[in-house]
């Protein structure tokens, strides 16, 4: 009986879906990997809304964070016969069989914002951002603020070893490269939370005497720089003037923080990953265009001078 | 029907009823992709379900395989990475390990008197910590042998595939109820979980059952596991959380008696099934949240513990024959 009640209910939730798109529309499926960070799921949040502007019948799955249920969603994608696969893979290893068998089944396969370790052949295109790319924005911003004066640079690193830490290191480097007048004094990690920055940033303050002589902070993650902000204003400082403050993501939190003039600037890690994809598979549909083996999203660059607090009132309700 | 077929019975019911239903819906789910789907997709919780339903039919619980499958997984890769063994010279190394790894539970189950909810949860934490020392990044298999076997399967009418680790479920639900039915061990497995003292009256060498089970168990999870690193190819000490609560449910919607003594392998290879279909919807829907998948399986669960409870509460009254007579 309960059963055949949840069915029931099943059933009539997914008459009412199908009977709201046209017989027409492209649908795609989407194998996301779970909600397991803001960032994710603003992703699926604007996922779903590109897919509604465009008119794409968009089924989504979400993986619990279990690979297995990622090709297990594939392999009914395939099954249903859907006209293309958008997804974001939890690991990278092991999806030569399923990706195999999608372009056996000739459905276009896009990797979004993560990477497989499969044969380039296997999929249409990765959609993703340039980490390095993105701590070469900050670097440069911050070189452009600064111009010749002196400057002593603390840094907060995300998680020792993972990617996005190494990476928007490297990338913050290269843009300082050069510029001998800047100098990163103090790096440590914070693990990209708020409380670890917060408690890094103050002994970074204490050791640099009071933080006198820092001048600017760039962390590796918003949170970080939030979590810093706190830290500073503790110290009796000002946040955004005496020390600049530059960072990573571009969560909602830090345009509030950005409107009150604590911080100055940020880069995007854009959520929009499904935009790109759906051009590219718009693209390939129409005419057969082989897009670029990896699309690079753009790392926009905000300051003060964007109105923050537009963009945080855009951005809250994208579930971040 | 004797009564204690009803639980079965109920089971193939509502596969059917359920398959139905989809099929209404979504005609392309009687495509041989999707059967073929519901075999490779869930074969490496077939098997340890298999294992599972030897252990509950027996009275008890084994709540280390979903660790014990990550471990086998993990140990293949790094094996493989690191030594220049053949694939196959590594299975049976590691069946040998999960094996023997079963059997101690077994033996500290047994001979110590502990409870196997205890034992197995001390196993759990031990293989997943194995696991873990092993490595904790996932380690990618390249291995050109397991190439080979992924692209072993058969092409069914419709470009379903019945693949290699399909194949291994079935044989294995196979051998299984041979197992269970048709051999003097399988026999004790069913007295056992009727209670150990009349199965002491019976004659059944407990300490040897018990140990033989959960060596069966083990052996299964480590073919679970070596299915699983077909599946994915990669070694994940983080992979195959909670596999063994999947495969209490699948006993269990399958028609095995919680409390032992009575069940069927082949209604567990129907629990996994009814399982699988249900996430197949939700997919097949894609608009349906994922987690409806659990929702639905504990209202299965549910009511197949009433059932139980309903046909305890009917044989006590004399309405049925409740013991056993195999």
């Amino acid at each position: 009986m309960t059963f055949k009640t949840a069915l029931a209910g099943a059933t009539l939730l997914a008459t009412l879906s199908l009977a709201s798109t046209s017989a027409f529309a492209l649908t795609v499926g989407f194998s996301q990997i779970g909600s397991e960070s803001g960032w994710r799921a603003a992703e699926t949040t604007l996922t779903k809304q590109q897919a509604e502007q465009r008119g794409v019948d968009l089924k989504f799955a979400d993986a619990q964070q279990k690979q297995e249920n990622q090709i297990k969603a594939l392999r009914s994608f395939i099954a249903q016969g859907v006209d293309a696969i958008l997804i974001a893979p939890v690991v990278a290893t092991g999806w030569d069989a399923v990706l195999k068998e999608a372009k056996e089944a000739e459905i276009p396969v896009v990797l979004l914002d993560r990477m497989v370790d499969s044969d380039k052949d296997l999929y249409l295109t990765a959609v993703g951002s340039d980490l390095v790319h993105e701590g070469k924005v900050a670097g440069d911003w911050l070189v452009a603020e600064v111009k010749d004066k002196s400057c002593n640079v603390v840094e907060l690193q995300g998680t020792t070893g993972s990617s996005p830490a190494i990476d928007r290191k490297n990338g913050f480097e290269q843009a300082l490269a050069g510029h001998d007048n800047l100098k990163i004094i103090r790096s440590q990690t914070g693990d990209f939370t708020r409380t670890k920055g917060k408690e890094v940033m103050e002994s970074f303050l204490k050791a640099e005497d009071g933080g006198k002589n820092i001048c600017a902070l760039y962390a590796h993650n918003d949170d970080m720089a939030v979590g810093a902000i706190q830290a500073i204003k503790e110290a009796g400082l000002q946040p955004g003037k005496d020390i600049l403050v530059v960072s990573i993501d571009a969560v909602p939190d830090i345009f509030l923080a950005l409107a009150a003039g604590e911080a100055n600037a940020t880069v995007e890690l854009t959520p929009n990953m499904a935009g790109p994809a759906f051009d590219a598979l718009d693209a390939f549909f129409k005419d057969g265009t082989q897009p670029a083996k990896f699309i690079q999203t753009e790392s926009k660059l905000y300051t003060q001078a964007d109105d923050p607090k537009k963009i945080y009132e855009e951005k809250k309700g994208l579930g971040y | 029907m004797k009564t204690r077929h009803l639980p079965f019975a109920a089971t193939l019911v509502i596969f059917i009823l359920a398959y139905g239903l989809c099929y209404t819906q979504f005609p392309a789910m009687l495509s041989t992709r999707v059967i073929g789907n519901l075999l490779t997709d869930n074969a490496f919780l077939g098997i340890a379900a298999v294992g599972m339903t030897f252990v509950i039919i027996s009275g008890g619980i084994d709540l280390s395989i979903g660790s014990v499958i990550a471990f086998t997984g993990v140990f293949i890769a790094v094996m493989l990475k690191t030594t220049g063994l053949h694939p196959l010279t590594v299975f049976a190394l590691v069946l040998a390990v999960t094996c023997l790894f079963g059997a101690a539970m077994g033996a500290v189950i047994h001979f110590l008197e502990m409870p196997p909810f205890i034992v197995t949860l001390a196993g759990m934490f031990l293989a997943r910590g194995l696991a873990f020392v092993l490595s904790t990044d996932s380690v990618p298999i390249s291995h050109e042998f397991y190439g080979t076997l992924q692209d072993i399967f058969w092409r069914m009418p419709g470009k379903g595939r019945l693949t290699l680790i399909g194949g291994i479920m079935l044989v294995t639900v196979g051998l299984g109820m041979l197992i269970a039915h048709r051999t003097r061990f399988g026999a004790n497995v069913y007295a056992l979980g009727g209670g150990q003292a009349t199965a002491r009256l019976m004659g059944v060498p407990i300490a040897a059952t018990t140990v033989g089970i959960y060596a069966l168990s083990g052996f299964l999870a480590g073919l679970s596991g070596i299915v699983f690193s077909l599946y994915t190819s990669a070694g994940y000490s983080l992979s195959a959380v909670g596999v063994e609560l999947d495969a209490i449910a699948a006993v269990v919607i399958g028609g095995t008696l919680l409390t032992g003594g009575s069940g069927y392998i082949a209604g567990t290879l129907f629990g996994v099934f009814i399982m699988g279909l249900i996430q197949t919807y939700i997919i097949f829907d894609g608009s349906l949240s994922s987690w409806w998948t659990k929702i639905v399986i504990g209202l299965l669960l549910l009511l197949f513990i009433l059932l139980q409870k309903g046909l305890t509460w009917a044989s006590s009254r004399g309405f049925g024959p409740a013991h056993r007579t195999a």
